[in-house]
């Protein structure tokens, strides 16, 4: 990663935007990005054991007037369906970042399924889904996501392709 | 062991003069419960979002860190989310109880038995993840001191009868249920923050 790396940008515009608790369940793509957010006196992180558990967090976050946002990975949106129906009947407002697995060059092809369903299952569920093919592209859709979610009540995903990522094998994994 | 305790009236002595207690229930049972003790701008009843309820409540406490929170919900609500009860242990949130009231059946789909009903002990689990305070309640008691000022987070598994009760059913409309309970916790800033960090 070079030193403007996309999770520094990405955790400046959280704390601008005044997110206080961010819900994840790890990823290797997320790593830094959890680190940061753990080290900012002005956040909240929560770690969790499925994704769906951070809707929850974030609808009560939301209920006591504070901002989230959600880390996971994209096998994790397959966990958070049928609670995102809360989220689009009471207008809760939320951003979650997602990391792709099952594009091309996955190791894991166990991994390939719910990675190839992952827009059309939060598009199904009224999720406003945005890809960032470059890496350059991901804060200022994080900041754009912020800025319509709360101002509307929507939900929102920001996808960060594989490739960005870059994990490709067990391999690069360890050494991480 | 049999049951003596009845539902509403348990989450009847939970709520009693619950002046700023901030409420959550999950779906099914501890919502129509929650409701028949009086409903409140400050209870959040839920219609879905199965296994939710306890998350819901630490993302409050965490957002409130000087009001106190009070989950009240089912065996079976709990069971399916009990990777929360982890969560909390690992947060430790001072100002939050987790009140489930246990009739070891699934009580809106026919009455099925739960794990509880096997002996399953969530206070186990709980006090397993990390609460302060966990135990089995099976007696009448006052839980002023629990909800209101005990540290926690704290857990109760309240034993009561499998009964079916008279419906008491809360607002629908999860948008009316989420705004008016921000604007009874954060006055006018509930929609100010909407335009501001």
């Amino acid at each position: 990663m070079p030193p403007s790396d996309w999770s520094a940008q990405v955790r400046r515009e959280l704390v601008a935007a005044g997110v206080r608790v961010v819900g994840y369940v790890p990823d290797a793509g997320h790593k830094r990005l959890i680190e940061l957010c753990q080290a900012d006196a002005s956040m909240r992180a929560v770690v969790l054991t499925t994704e769906e558990d951070g809707i929850g967090l974030a609808a009560g976050a939301w209920l006591g007037g504070k901002r989230s946002v959600l880390l996971m990975q994209s096998s994790g949106v397959g966990n958070i369906i049928n609670v995102l129906g809360m989220v689009q009947v009471c207008r809760i407002p939320l951003v979650m970042v997602v990391t792709m697995r099952g594009e091309a060059g996955e190791f894991n092809s166990w991994q390939v399924p719910m990675g190839e369903a992952t827009a059309r299952v939060l598009e199904a569920m009224g999720v406003t889904v945005r890809r960032a093919e470059k890496e350059e592209e991901i804060s200022r859709l994080v900041r754009n996501a912020l800025r319509s979610c709360y101002r509307d009540g929507s939900a929102s995903a920001i996808l960060i392709a594989q490739r960005v990522v870059g994990i490709k094998s067990f391999q690069e994994q360890r050494s991480q | 062991m049999t049951a003596k305790l009845h539902r509403r009236d348990v989450v009847t002595k939970l709520l009693e003069k619950r002046g700023k207690l901030l409420v959550i229930a999950g779906l099914g049972s501890t919502s129509w419960d929650i409701t028949a003790a009086g409903d409140s701008d400050l209870s959040f009843p839920t219609w879905g979002a199965m296994g939710q309820a306890a998350m819901i409540g630490l993302g409050l406490a965490l957002a409130q860190p000087k009001r106190r929170v009070l989950v009240i919900t089912g065996d079976g609500e709990m069971l399916m989310g009990l990777g929360a009860l982890a969560s909390i242990g690992v947060q430790r949130p001072a100002n939050l109880t987790v009140a489930v009231i246990d009739n070891e059946r699934y009580g809106e789909t026919g009455m099925q038995a739960t794990h509880t009903a096997s002996g399953v002990d969530l206070a186990a689990v709980a006090k397993a993840c990390g609460f302060r305070n966990s135990r089995i309640v099976s007696k009448n008691e006052s839980f002023r001191k629990i909800v209101h000022q005990t540290t926690g987070p704290n857990f109760l598994q309240i034993k009561v009868v499998a009964e079916k009760l008279p419906l008491a059913l809360p607002p629908h409309d999860g948008v009316l249920l989420k705004d008016r309970f921000r604007r009874a916790l954060l006055g006018k800033s509930a929609d100010v923050l909407a335009e501001k960090g």
